[in-house]
């Protein structure tokens, strides 16, 4: 936890000259009914703030499916977004199981996800790889029974 | 192809968008699998789904799905529904089932907002 708080500090003290908008929003575990609620709201911030439609699309694709991991697995979560003039960084912090094995878990097809999961749709092992398609950066970190880390930077052109 | 053509075709009732049928649309994505619809569905594209929970609302409303067709004479949820007219988000609702909706809007021109995965996804 103490390593995950240092980068965020970094990126705030490099970047704080042209901070266009940071903000960050909390997300409940296990609540199916409110998942995907910021993400539509980031969308709506990146909109008014005048991003490229392309780049409000994939942050906010980003966004939904971090948003579906933390419902789907970890007690409770921070999405924080972090604007600037060339990006839009996303920063996801869990508290959960953690994730044993990254490399498993990035690859298509490979899913935890309970039967509640699939019978919305969703826990087809898509989520991290999609995320990272979207991505223009994208650093992952996880420590089991502790939580997991994303830092997503997506360039506006 | 305008959205009120789609409607005629697909002998379609619009649930919510009654005014946005003006709409221009060229391609289509189809599939029940949320996760799927997330990975390669299409900004501007008629989403072709089953599924009618507030999560299709949602994922519609992040990648600028157009609209969305439910098929097998299925009715959003009515969380789904109130969130649809929230976010403005045109529902038609039409009794063929998948394929036949996705092969009737082929017949007039709508093609698939991509043809086929690239072969590192087709693996899984």
């Amino acid at each position: 936890m103490v390593a995950w708080n240092k980068l965020k500090i970094t990126l705030h003290t490099t970047e704080t000259e042209n901070l266009l908008y940071t903000n960050s929003f909390d997300i409940e575990g296990g609540n199916f009914s409110k998942a995907g609620t910021i993400a539509t709201r980031i969308k709506s911030i990146l909109k008014e703030i005048g991003l490229p439609n392309e780049v409000v699309r994939k942050s906010a694709i980003v966004c939904y499916e971090s948003e579906i991991n933390i419902v789907s697995y970890a007690r409770k979560g921070i999405i924080t977004l972090t604007v600037t003039p060339k990006t839009v960084e996303i920063d996801v912090t869990d508290e959960g199981p953690g994730i044993p094995d990254i490399e498993l878990a990035m690859e298509q097809g490979y899913s935890t996800a309970n039967q509640q999961i699939r019978e919305m749709g969703f826990g087809a092992g898509m989520g991290l790889y999609n995320i990272n398609c979207y991505s223009d950066k994208f650093d992952i970190s996880s420590e089991v029974n502790k939580g997991t880390f994303l830092k997503i930077i997506i360039n506006t052109p | 192809m305008k959205l009120s053509e789609v409607k005629e075709i697909l002998n379609a009732d619009v649930i919510v968008g009654e005014k946005e049928l003006d709409m221009e649309v060229k391609t289509a994505f189809g599939a029940d699998l949320m996760s799927d619809v997330l990975a390669f569905a299409k900004a501007g594209s008629l989403l072709l789904t089953g599924l009618t929970n507030t999560q299709v609302i949602r994922i519609a409303n992040v990648l600028d799905i157009a609209a969305i067709i439910l098929v097998r004479g299925k009715k959003p949820q009515t969380e789904a529904l109130a969130l649809a007219k929230e976010l403005q988000i045109p529902i038609l609702t039409t009794k063929y089932i998948l394929f036949e909706t996705a092969g009737r809007l082929y017949a007039k021109g709508i093609v698939g907002c991509l043809e086929q995965v690239e072969d590192h996804i087709a693996h899984n």
